[in-house]
Protein backbone atom coordinates (compact mmCIF):
# COMPACT_ATOMS: atom_id res chain seq x y z
CA UNK A 1 0.00 0.00 0.00
CA UNK A 2 2.87 2.57 0.95
CA UNK A 3 4.54 1.97 -2.05
CA UNK A 4 1.09 2.36 -4.32
CA UNK A 5 0.42 5.65 -2.42
CA UNK A 6 4.14 6.40 -2.74
CA UNK A 7 4.31 5.99 -6.57
CA UNK A 8 1.29 7.79 -7.39
CA UNK A 9 2.42 10.53 -5.69
CA UNK A 10 5.91 10.80 -7.30
CA UNK A 11 3.55 9.99 -10.58
CA UNK A 12 2.03 13.02 -10.04
CA UNK A 13 5.03 14.90 -9.65
CA UNK A 14 6.50 13.56 -13.25
CA UNK A 15 2.93 14.15 -14.13
CA UNK A 16 3.06 17.89 -13.71
CA UNK A 17 5.90 18.13 -16.17
CA UNK A 18 4.10 15.86 -19.05
CA UNK A 19 0.99 18.04 -18.02
CA UNK A 20 2.96 21.15 -18.66
CA UNK A 21 4.58 20.08 -21.55
CA UNK A 22 1.32 19.20 -23.25
CA UNK A 23 -0.29 22.20 -22.81
CA UNK A 24 2.30 23.94 -24.54
CA UNK A 25 1.94 21.76 -27.26
CA UNK A 26 -2.21 22.24 -27.22
CA UNK A 27 -1.67 25.84 -26.54
CA UNK A 28 0.01 26.19 -30.38
CA UNK A 29 -2.40 23.26 -31.65
CA UNK A 30 -5.59 25.13 -30.75
CA UNK A 31 -4.49 28.48 -32.39
CA UNK A 32 -2.78 27.35 -35.52
CA UNK A 33 -3.31 23.68 -35.86
CA UNK A 34 -0.14 22.99 -35.70
CA UNK A 35 2.18 20.38 -33.70
CA UNK A 36 5.26 21.67 -32.48
CA UNK A 37 7.28 18.62 -32.41
CA UNK A 38 10.62 21.14 -31.25
CA UNK A 39 8.59 22.27 -28.20
CA UNK A 40 10.58 19.73 -25.86
CA UNK A 41 13.81 20.81 -27.02
CA UNK A 42 13.12 24.72 -26.74
CA UNK A 43 11.88 23.36 -22.93
CA UNK A 44 15.83 21.96 -22.70
CA UNK A 45 17.08 25.11 -24.20
CA UNK A 46 16.12 27.52 -21.96
CA UNK A 47 16.82 25.49 -18.97
CA UNK A 48 20.57 25.86 -20.47
CA UNK A 49 19.80 29.61 -20.29
CA UNK A 50 19.11 29.05 -16.83
CA UNK A 51 22.23 27.94 -16.19
CA UNK A 52 24.39 29.76 -17.80
CA UNK A 53 22.63 32.80 -15.51
CA UNK A 54 22.99 30.44 -11.81
CA UNK A 55 26.48 30.15 -13.09
CA UNK A 56 26.86 33.40 -13.91
CA UNK A 57 26.29 34.13 -10.14
CA UNK A 58 22.14 34.98 -10.19
CA UNK A 59 19.73 33.34 -7.49
CA UNK A 60 17.30 30.66 -8.44
CA UNK A 61 14.14 32.52 -8.75
CA UNK A 62 16.22 35.39 -10.90
CA UNK A 63 17.17 32.99 -12.93
CA UNK A 64 13.85 31.29 -13.34
CA UNK A 65 12.88 34.66 -14.37
CA UNK A 66 15.07 35.64 -16.85
CA UNK A 67 14.54 31.74 -18.39
CA UNK A 68 11.04 32.56 -18.64
CA UNK A 69 11.41 35.73 -20.48
CA UNK A 70 14.38 34.55 -22.95
CA UNK A 71 11.79 31.78 -23.53
CA UNK A 72 9.15 34.12 -24.45
CA UNK A 73 11.21 35.96 -26.77
CA UNK A 74 12.41 32.75 -28.43
CA UNK A 75 9.13 31.19 -29.00
CA UNK A 76 7.61 34.56 -30.34
CA UNK A 77 10.79 35.28 -32.33
CA UNK A 78 10.56 31.83 -33.57
CA UNK A 79 6.98 32.36 -34.84
CA UNK A 80 7.32 35.52 -36.32
CA UNK A 81 10.93 34.53 -38.02
CA UNK A 82 10.50 30.98 -38.99
CA UNK A 83 6.67 29.97 -38.95
CA UNK A 84 5.07 33.08 -40.40
CA UNK A 85 7.08 32.90 -43.66
CA UNK A 86 4.92 29.22 -44.06
CA UNK A 87 1.66 30.55 -43.73
CA UNK A 88 0.47 29.65 -46.66
CA UNK A 89 2.49 26.29 -46.75
CA UNK A 90 0.60 22.62 -46.38
CA UNK A 91 0.80 21.32 -42.60
CA UNK A 92 3.02 18.96 -43.05
CA UNK A 93 5.56 21.33 -44.16
CA UNK A 94 5.60 22.75 -41.60
CA UNK A 95 5.28 20.13 -39.06
CA UNK A 96 9.07 19.29 -40.97
CA UNK A 97 10.49 22.13 -39.90
CA UNK A 98 9.45 21.81 -36.09
CA UNK A 99 11.30 18.71 -36.67
CA UNK A 100 14.56 20.54 -38.09
CA UNK A 101 13.96 22.86 -35.07
CA UNK A 102 13.85 20.21 -32.90
CA UNK A 103 17.26 18.84 -34.47
CA UNK A 104 18.65 22.47 -34.65
CA UNK A 105 18.26 22.68 -30.87
CA UNK A 106 19.62 19.54 -29.87
CA UNK A 107 22.72 19.77 -31.70
CA UNK A 108 23.05 23.64 -30.99
CA UNK A 109 22.66 23.01 -27.13
CA UNK A 110 25.24 19.96 -27.46
CA UNK A 111 27.85 22.57 -29.23
CA UNK A 112 27.69 25.37 -27.04
CA UNK A 113 26.89 23.11 -23.57
CA UNK A 114 28.38 19.50 -24.52
CA UNK A 115 26.96 16.02 -24.09
CA UNK A 116 28.14 16.05 -20.59
CA UNK A 117 25.13 15.96 -17.59
CA UNK A 118 25.05 19.16 -15.52
CA UNK A 119 23.58 18.91 -12.40
CA UNK A 120 20.80 21.47 -11.82
CA UNK A 121 19.57 23.12 -8.54
CA UNK A 122 16.01 22.39 -7.24
CA UNK A 123 14.08 25.20 -5.39
CA UNK A 124 13.01 22.87 -2.86
CA UNK A 125 14.07 21.50 0.17
CA UNK A 126 15.62 18.04 -0.15
CA UNK A 127 14.91 16.37 3.41
CA UNK A 128 11.52 14.14 3.20
CA UNK A 129 8.17 15.06 4.80
CA UNK A 130 6.20 12.66 6.94
CA UNK A 131 2.52 12.85 6.97
CA UNK A 132 0.88 10.23 9.02
CA UNK A 133 2.35 7.17 7.56
CA UNK A 134 3.38 8.34 4.16
CA UNK A 135 6.79 10.29 3.49
CA UNK A 136 6.29 13.18 0.88
CA UNK A 137 9.41 14.34 -1.14
CA UNK A 138 8.81 17.72 -1.50
CA UNK A 139 10.28 18.10 -4.82
CA UNK A 140 7.43 16.03 -5.87
CA UNK A 141 4.82 18.40 -4.20
CA UNK A 142 6.66 21.26 -4.82
CA UNK A 143 6.50 20.52 -9.03
CA UNK A 144 2.85 19.49 -8.39
CA UNK A 145 2.22 22.93 -6.78
CA UNK A 146 4.27 24.85 -9.90
CA UNK A 147 2.58 23.31 -11.82
CA UNK A 148 -0.96 23.75 -10.50
CA UNK A 149 -0.10 27.22 -9.95
CA UNK A 150 0.67 28.31 -13.64
CA UNK A 151 -2.32 26.40 -14.91
CA UNK A 152 -4.28 28.52 -12.56
CA UNK A 153 -2.43 32.10 -13.81
CA UNK A 154 -3.07 30.34 -17.36
CA UNK A 155 -6.88 30.12 -16.61
CA UNK A 156 -6.53 33.70 -15.26
CA UNK A 157 -4.94 35.22 -18.20
CA UNK A 158 -7.43 33.94 -20.40
CA UNK A 159 -10.68 34.15 -18.67
CA UNK A 160 -9.96 37.62 -16.81
CA UNK A 161 -7.79 39.58 -19.58
CA UNK A 162 -8.56 41.73 -22.47
CA UNK A 163 -5.78 39.90 -24.40
CA UNK A 164 -6.63 36.32 -22.98
CA UNK A 165 -10.58 36.99 -24.50
CA UNK A 166 -8.90 38.07 -27.94
CA UNK A 167 -6.69 35.04 -28.29
CA UNK A 168 -9.84 32.99 -27.36
CA UNK A 169 -11.47 34.88 -30.15
CA UNK A 170 -8.32 33.80 -32.01
CA UNK A 171 -8.50 30.30 -31.67
CA UNK A 172 -12.11 29.96 -32.20
CA UNK A 173 -13.06 31.90 -35.30
CA UNK A 174 -9.93 34.03 -36.88
CA UNK A 175 -11.96 35.73 -39.70
CA UNK A 176 -14.59 37.35 -36.75
CA UNK A 177 -11.62 37.95 -35.01
CA UNK A 178 -10.16 40.73 -37.74
CA UNK A 179 -13.45 41.76 -37.62
CA UNK A 180 -13.11 43.13 -34.61
CA UNK A 181 -10.17 44.47 -34.69
CA UNK A 182 -8.17 42.26 -33.75
CA UNK A 183 -4.08 41.56 -34.75
CA UNK A 184 -4.66 38.09 -35.35
CA UNK A 185 -0.59 37.42 -36.57
CA UNK A 186 0.27 38.87 -33.31
CA UNK A 187 -2.08 36.35 -31.30
CA UNK A 188 -0.34 33.35 -32.68
CA UNK A 189 3.06 35.03 -32.22
CA UNK A 190 1.86 35.84 -28.27
CA UNK A 191 0.60 32.41 -28.11
CA UNK A 192 3.72 30.50 -29.49
CA UNK A 193 5.51 32.76 -27.10
CA UNK A 194 3.37 31.85 -24.05
CA UNK A 195 3.67 28.31 -24.91
CA UNK A 196 7.51 28.31 -24.50
CA UNK A 197 6.96 29.86 -20.81
CA UNK A 198 5.18 26.76 -19.94
CA UNK A 199 7.46 25.00 -21.42
CA UNK A 200 10.16 26.33 -19.82
CA UNK A 201 8.60 25.91 -16.68
CA UNK A 202 8.61 22.41 -17.05
CA UNK A 203 12.39 22.30 -18.41
CA UNK A 204 12.91 24.13 -14.91
CA UNK A 205 11.28 21.37 -13.12
CA UNK A 206 12.39 18.33 -14.85
CA UNK A 207 15.94 19.30 -14.72
CA UNK A 208 17.01 18.71 -11.19
CA UNK A 209 15.36 14.92 -11.23
CA UNK A 210 17.02 13.92 -14.55
CA UNK A 211 20.35 16.00 -14.75
CA UNK A 212 20.90 18.71 -17.73
CA UNK A 213 21.58 17.59 -21.04
CA UNK A 214 20.83 18.38 -24.55
CA UNK A 215 18.77 14.85 -24.68
CA UNK A 216 16.74 15.20 -21.00
CA UNK A 217 13.58 16.31 -22.99
CA UNK A 218 13.15 13.18 -24.99
CA UNK A 219 10.92 10.55 -23.34
CA UNK A 220 9.61 13.95 -21.81
CA UNK A 221 8.31 14.98 -24.99
CA UNK A 222 6.81 11.36 -25.70
CA UNK A 223 5.46 11.35 -22.84
CA UNK A 224 3.87 14.98 -23.39
CA UNK A 225 2.43 14.09 -26.89
CA UNK A 226 0.39 11.11 -25.20
CA UNK A 227 -0.91 12.84 -22.41
CA UNK A 228 -2.06 15.66 -25.17
CA UNK A 229 -3.79 12.52 -27.47
CA UNK A 230 -4.98 10.78 -24.39
CA UNK A 231 -7.09 14.12 -22.67
CA UNK A 232 -7.83 15.24 -26.17
CA UNK A 233 -5.33 17.86 -28.33
CA UNK A 234 -8.69 20.31 -28.79
CA UNK A 235 -8.72 20.87 -24.66
CA UNK A 236 -6.28 22.33 -22.87
CA UNK A 237 -7.80 20.73 -19.35
CA UNK A 238 -7.93 17.19 -20.44
CA UNK A 239 -3.90 18.13 -21.31
CA UNK A 240 -3.39 18.70 -17.95
CA UNK A 241 -5.11 16.00 -16.78
CA UNK A 242 -3.51 13.58 -19.73
CA UNK A 243 -0.12 14.80 -17.97
CA UNK A 244 -0.65 13.47 -14.34
CA UNK A 245 -2.69 10.31 -15.66
CA UNK A 246 0.14 9.39 -17.67
CA UNK A 247 2.74 10.14 -15.29
CA UNK A 248 0.77 8.08 -12.78
CA UNK A 249 0.31 5.17 -15.06
CA UNK A 250 3.94 5.37 -15.96
CA UNK A 251 5.02 4.80 -12.48
CA UNK A 252 2.53 2.00 -11.86
CA UNK A 253 3.14 -0.39 -14.89
CA UNK A 254 6.37 0.38 -13.97
CA UNK A 255 6.14 -0.98 -10.31
CA UNK A 256 3.78 -3.32 -10.89
CA UNK A 257 4.11 -4.96 -14.27
CA UNK A 258 7.58 -6.37 -14.36
CA UNK A 259 7.90 -6.66 -18.42
CA UNK A 260 7.55 -3.18 -18.45
CA UNK A 261 10.17 -2.38 -16.01
CA UNK A 262 12.14 0.78 -16.74
CA UNK A 263 13.25 -0.27 -19.92
CA UNK A 264 10.07 -0.19 -21.36
CA UNK A 265 8.91 3.00 -19.91
CA UNK A 266 8.55 4.77 -23.12
CA UNK A 267 6.41 1.86 -25.02
CA UNK A 268 3.76 2.64 -22.37
CA UNK A 269 3.23 5.86 -23.54
CA UNK A 270 3.37 5.05 -27.51
CA UNK A 271 0.82 2.16 -26.46
CA UNK A 272 -1.48 4.84 -24.99
CA UNK A 273 -0.77 7.23 -28.17
CA UNK A 274 -2.15 4.16 -30.65
CA UNK A 275 -4.75 2.72 -28.45
CA UNK A 276 -6.53 6.09 -27.87
CA UNK A 277 -5.99 6.63 -31.66
CA UNK A 278 -7.61 3.26 -32.35
CA UNK A 279 -10.56 3.87 -29.52
CA UNK A 280 -11.35 7.63 -28.94
CA UNK A 281 -8.91 9.52 -31.15
CA UNK A 282 -10.24 13.01 -29.93
CA UNK A 283 -9.05 12.04 -26.84
CA UNK A 284 -10.86 11.98 -23.37
CA UNK A 285 -12.07 15.76 -23.51
CA UNK A 286 -11.72 16.96 -27.06
CA UNK A 287 -14.16 17.98 -29.05
CA UNK A 288 -14.18 16.10 -32.91
CA UNK A 289 -14.20 19.45 -35.19
CA UNK A 290 -17.97 19.78 -36.50
CA UNK A 291 -18.22 22.20 -39.36
CA UNK A 292 -21.78 22.63 -40.93
CA UNK A 293 -21.64 22.08 -44.81
CA UNK B 1 -23.56 65.24 -49.70
CA UNK B 2 -20.19 64.15 -49.26
CA UNK B 3 -19.66 60.32 -50.23
CA UNK B 4 -18.59 59.15 -47.05
CA UNK B 5 -17.65 55.86 -48.67
CA UNK B 6 -16.91 55.62 -52.26
CA UNK B 7 -15.79 52.81 -54.41
CA UNK B 8 -14.20 53.59 -57.78
CA UNK B 9 -13.73 50.82 -60.34
CA UNK B 10 -13.28 48.31 -57.58
CA UNK B 11 -12.93 44.75 -59.12
CA UNK B 12 -12.83 41.94 -56.41
CA UNK B 13 -11.27 38.46 -56.90
CA UNK B 14 -11.28 34.96 -54.72
CA UNK B 15 -8.07 33.19 -56.07
CA UNK B 16 -7.90 33.85 -59.97
CA UNK B 17 -11.79 34.40 -60.27
CA UNK B 18 -13.14 37.63 -60.44
CA UNK B 19 -16.24 38.49 -58.74
CA UNK B 20 -17.16 42.23 -59.26
CA UNK B 21 -16.42 43.77 -62.38
CA UNK B 22 -15.63 47.72 -61.86
CA UNK B 23 -18.24 48.86 -59.36
CA UNK B 24 -19.02 52.23 -58.60
CA UNK B 25 -20.40 52.99 -55.01
CA UNK B 26 -21.18 56.32 -53.52
CA UNK B 27 -22.24 55.92 -49.43
CA UNK B 28 -23.35 59.56 -48.35
CA UNK B 29 -22.28 60.18 -44.74
CA UNK B 30 -25.34 59.80 -42.34
CA UNK B 31 -27.39 57.95 -44.78
CA UNK B 32 -28.58 53.97 -44.95
CA UNK B 33 -27.64 52.60 -48.47
CA UNK B 34 -29.17 49.59 -49.33
CA UNK B 35 -27.41 47.25 -51.77
CA UNK B 36 -29.89 45.22 -53.46
CA UNK B 37 -29.68 42.03 -55.74
CA UNK B 38 -30.35 37.83 -55.92
CA UNK B 39 -28.39 35.32 -54.33
CA UNK B 40 -24.44 35.37 -56.27
CA UNK B 41 -25.31 39.10 -57.43
CA UNK B 42 -21.89 39.99 -55.55
CA UNK B 43 -23.46 42.06 -52.50
CA UNK B 44 -21.29 39.50 -50.23
CA UNK B 45 -18.51 40.17 -52.31
CA UNK B 46 -18.50 44.27 -52.32
CA UNK B 47 -18.98 44.27 -48.58
CA UNK B 48 -16.14 42.04 -48.06
CA UNK B 49 -13.82 43.67 -50.49
CA UNK B 50 -14.28 46.90 -48.68
CA UNK B 51 -13.21 45.83 -45.51
CA UNK B 52 -10.17 43.97 -47.10
CA UNK B 53 -11.16 40.76 -47.29
CA UNK B 54 -10.51 40.19 -50.61
CA UNK B 55 -8.21 40.44 -53.32
CA UNK B 56 -9.06 44.09 -55.02
CA UNK B 57 -8.03 46.23 -57.84
CA UNK B 58 -9.44 49.84 -57.84
CA UNK B 59 -9.70 52.55 -55.22
CA UNK B 60 -12.07 53.01 -52.11
CA UNK B 61 -12.11 56.07 -50.25
CA UNK B 62 -13.48 55.73 -46.41
CA UNK B 63 -13.45 59.38 -44.95
CA UNK B 64 -11.01 61.01 -47.75
CA UNK B 65 -8.66 58.15 -47.20
CA UNK B 66 -7.52 55.25 -49.48
CA UNK B 67 -8.21 51.83 -47.89
CA UNK B 68 -7.70 49.27 -50.22
CA UNK B 69 -5.48 47.13 -50.19
CA UNK B 70 -5.23 48.18 -46.17
CA UNK B 71 -5.22 44.75 -43.63
CA UNK B 72 -9.42 44.50 -42.46
CA UNK B 73 -7.96 44.94 -39.02
CA UNK B 74 -6.78 48.21 -40.04
CA UNK B 75 -9.60 48.97 -41.70
CA UNK B 76 -12.10 48.03 -38.70
CA UNK B 77 -10.05 50.42 -36.17
CA UNK B 78 -11.12 53.49 -38.33
CA UNK B 79 -14.35 52.83 -37.51
CA UNK B 80 -15.94 50.31 -40.39
CA UNK B 81 -18.30 47.81 -38.54
CA UNK B 82 -18.81 44.65 -40.70
CA UNK B 83 -21.89 42.59 -39.87
CA UNK B 84 -21.15 39.37 -41.48
CA UNK B 85 -23.21 37.19 -43.19
CA UNK B 86 -23.55 34.07 -41.36
CA UNK B 87 -23.17 36.54 -38.37
CA UNK B 88 -19.78 35.26 -37.39
CA UNK B 89 -20.45 35.63 -33.90
CA UNK B 90 -18.22 33.49 -31.27
CA UNK B 91 -20.00 30.37 -30.48
CA UNK B 92 -18.08 29.00 -27.97
CA UNK B 93 -18.14 32.71 -26.05
CA UNK B 94 -20.84 33.55 -23.93
CA UNK B 95 -22.92 36.75 -25.45
CA UNK B 96 -21.24 39.63 -23.06
CA UNK B 97 -17.90 38.26 -23.76
CA UNK B 98 -18.69 38.94 -27.77
CA UNK B 99 -20.00 41.75 -26.72
CA UNK B 100 -16.73 43.14 -25.22
CA UNK B 101 -15.13 41.71 -28.40
CA UNK B 102 -17.24 44.17 -30.28
CA UNK B 103 -15.43 47.18 -28.28
CA UNK B 104 -11.76 45.06 -28.21
CA UNK B 105 -10.19 48.55 -30.16
CA UNK B 106 -11.36 50.82 -27.78
CA UNK B 107 -9.40 51.93 -24.75
CA UNK B 108 -12.41 54.22 -23.25
CA UNK B 109 -13.57 52.06 -20.76
CA UNK B 110 -16.36 54.14 -19.37
CA UNK B 111 -17.57 54.63 -22.95
CA UNK B 112 -17.22 50.90 -23.75
CA UNK B 113 -19.74 50.29 -20.26
CA UNK B 114 -22.02 53.20 -21.21
CA UNK B 115 -22.42 51.58 -24.75
CA UNK B 116 -22.95 48.04 -23.51
CA UNK B 117 -26.22 49.48 -21.66
CA UNK B 118 -27.12 51.01 -24.94
CA UNK B 119 -26.88 47.61 -27.10
CA UNK B 120 -29.14 46.31 -23.98
CA UNK B 121 -31.45 48.62 -24.70
CA UNK B 122 -32.12 48.57 -28.13
CA UNK B 123 -31.68 44.55 -27.77
CA UNK B 124 -32.92 43.82 -24.41
CA UNK B 125 -32.86 39.78 -25.05
CA UNK B 126 -29.26 40.26 -25.19
CA UNK B 127 -29.24 41.52 -21.24
CA UNK B 128 -31.31 38.60 -20.53
CA UNK B 129 -29.11 36.00 -22.06
CA UNK B 130 -25.51 37.60 -21.45
CA UNK B 131 -24.63 34.67 -19.82
CA UNK B 132 -24.97 31.94 -22.40
CA UNK B 133 -22.77 31.38 -24.64
CA UNK B 134 -23.62 32.73 -28.29
CA UNK B 135 -24.10 29.31 -30.30
CA UNK B 136 -27.42 28.72 -28.04
CA UNK B 137 -29.27 31.94 -28.90
CA UNK B 138 -31.59 31.50 -31.73
CA UNK B 139 -31.10 32.40 -35.30
CA UNK B 140 -33.01 36.21 -34.42
CA UNK B 141 -30.67 36.52 -31.32
CA UNK B 142 -27.61 35.51 -33.01
CA UNK B 143 -28.30 38.21 -35.35
CA UNK B 144 -28.94 41.05 -32.96
CA UNK B 145 -25.82 39.65 -31.31
CA UNK B 146 -24.15 40.49 -34.13
CA UNK B 147 -25.30 43.72 -34.98
CA UNK B 148 -24.84 44.23 -31.22
CA UNK B 149 -21.04 43.71 -31.60
CA UNK B 150 -20.76 45.74 -34.53
CA UNK B 151 -22.04 48.47 -32.22
CA UNK B 152 -20.25 48.29 -30.01
CA UNK B 153 -17.51 49.15 -32.26
CA UNK B 154 -18.74 52.98 -31.80
CA UNK B 155 -18.51 52.69 -35.70
CA UNK B 156 -18.67 55.35 -37.89
CA UNK B 157 -20.12 53.23 -40.84
CA UNK B 158 -21.91 50.03 -40.58
CA UNK B 159 -21.93 47.29 -42.75
CA UNK B 160 -24.71 44.90 -42.75
CA UNK B 161 -24.60 41.77 -45.24
CA UNK B 162 -27.63 40.50 -45.17
CA UNK B 163 -29.18 40.93 -41.34
CA UNK B 164 -32.76 39.75 -42.49
CA UNK B 165 -31.42 35.87 -43.79
CA UNK B 166 -33.27 33.33 -42.31
CA UNK B 167 -35.05 35.55 -39.71
CA UNK B 168 -38.84 35.22 -39.22
CA UNK B 169 -40.90 38.70 -40.13
CA UNK B 170 -41.27 39.90 -36.21
CA UNK B 171 -37.64 39.46 -35.87
CA UNK B 172 -36.99 41.24 -38.98
CA UNK B 173 -38.79 43.99 -38.18
CA UNK B 174 -37.59 44.05 -35.25
CA UNK B 175 -34.26 44.33 -36.23
CA UNK B 176 -34.59 46.94 -38.87
CA UNK B 177 -36.40 49.13 -36.15
CA UNK B 178 -33.20 48.84 -34.71
CA UNK B 179 -31.44 49.79 -37.37
CA UNK B 180 -33.38 52.74 -38.31
CA UNK B 181 -33.16 54.38 -34.71
CA UNK B 182 -28.89 53.63 -34.79
CA UNK B 183 -28.99 55.65 -38.02
CA UNK B 184 -31.35 58.35 -37.19
CA UNK B 185 -30.14 59.28 -33.48
CA UNK B 186 -26.92 58.10 -33.56
CA UNK B 187 -25.60 59.27 -37.20
CA UNK B 188 -24.22 55.90 -38.16
CA UNK B 189 -24.00 55.62 -42.04
CA UNK B 190 -24.92 52.07 -42.99
CA UNK B 191 -24.52 50.11 -45.71
CA UNK B 192 -26.93 47.44 -46.07
CA UNK B 193 -26.75 44.26 -48.34
CA UNK B 194 -30.29 42.58 -48.65
CA UNK B 195 -31.98 40.50 -50.91
CA UNK B 196 -34.85 40.99 -48.95
CA UNK B 197 -35.93 44.44 -51.11
CA UNK B 198 -39.23 45.56 -49.52
CA UNK B 199 -37.95 45.56 -46.19
CA UNK B 200 -34.46 47.30 -47.60
CA UNK B 201 -36.65 49.54 -48.98
CA UNK B 202 -38.47 50.83 -45.95
CA UNK B 203 -35.52 52.03 -44.21
CA UNK B 204 -33.24 52.97 -47.03
CA UNK B 205 -32.65 56.25 -48.53
CA UNK B 206 -30.57 55.47 -51.39
CA UNK B 207 -30.56 51.84 -53.20
CA UNK B 208 -28.21 50.51 -55.58
CA UNK B 209 -29.21 47.32 -57.57
CA UNK B 210 -25.89 44.67 -58.43
CA UNK B 211 -25.98 41.98 -60.88
CA UNK B 212 -23.39 39.69 -62.17
CA UNK B 213 -20.61 42.09 -60.11
CA UNK B 214 -21.94 44.96 -61.77
CA UNK B 215 -23.96 48.28 -60.52
CA UNK B 216 -27.05 48.07 -62.97
CA UNK B 217 -28.51 51.17 -61.33
CA UNK B 218 -28.76 52.83 -58.25
CA UNK B 219 -30.99 55.93 -56.99
CA UNK B 220 -32.84 57.59 -53.86
CA UNK B 221 -35.30 54.56 -52.24
CA UNK B 222 -38.59 56.75 -53.22
CA UNK B 223 -37.60 56.39 -56.61
CA UNK B 224 -36.68 53.28 -56.97
CA UNK B 225 -39.90 51.92 -55.19
CA UNK B 226 -42.05 53.78 -57.63
CA UNK B 227 -40.28 52.20 -60.58
CA UNK B 228 -42.02 49.40 -62.20
CA UNK B 229 -39.67 47.17 -63.51
CA UNK B 230 -37.59 47.26 -60.26
CA UNK B 231 -40.85 46.56 -58.60
CA UNK B 232 -41.34 43.41 -60.50
CA UNK B 233 -37.86 41.96 -60.85
CA UNK B 234 -37.19 42.84 -56.97
CA UNK B 235 -40.25 42.70 -55.32
CA UNK B 236 -42.69 40.45 -56.94
CA UNK B 237 -45.81 41.98 -57.42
Amino acid sequence: MQTFVAQVISGLSTGGIYASIALALVLIYQSTGLVNFAQGEMAMFTTYMAWSMLNAGWGYWPAFVGACLFAFALGFGLERLVIRPLETAPELALVIVTIGLLTIFNSVAGWIYTYTIKPFPSPFPAAPIKVGFMVLNPQDLGVVGVTLLMLALIYLFFHSTRLGLAMRAVVENPVSSRLVGIRVSWMLALGWGMAAVVGAVAGLMVAPLVFLEPNMMGGVLIYAFASATLGGFSSAGGAVVGGFVMGILENLTGTYITLVGTKLKLTVALAVIVLVLLIKPTGLFGRAAVRRV
Amino acid sequence: MRAFLEANGLEAYYGWTKVLHGLDLSVPEGKVTALLGANGAGKTTTLRALCGMTTVKGQIFYDGQRIDGKPTEEIVRLGVAHVPEGRGTFANLTVFENLLLGAYTRSDRAKVAEDLDRVYHYFPVLKERRTSQAGLLSGGEQQMLAVARGLMLRPRLLLLDEPSLGLAPIMVAELFRAVRTINQTEGVTVLLAEQNASAALDVAHHVYLVETGRIVTGGPAEVLRGDDAIRRSYLGY
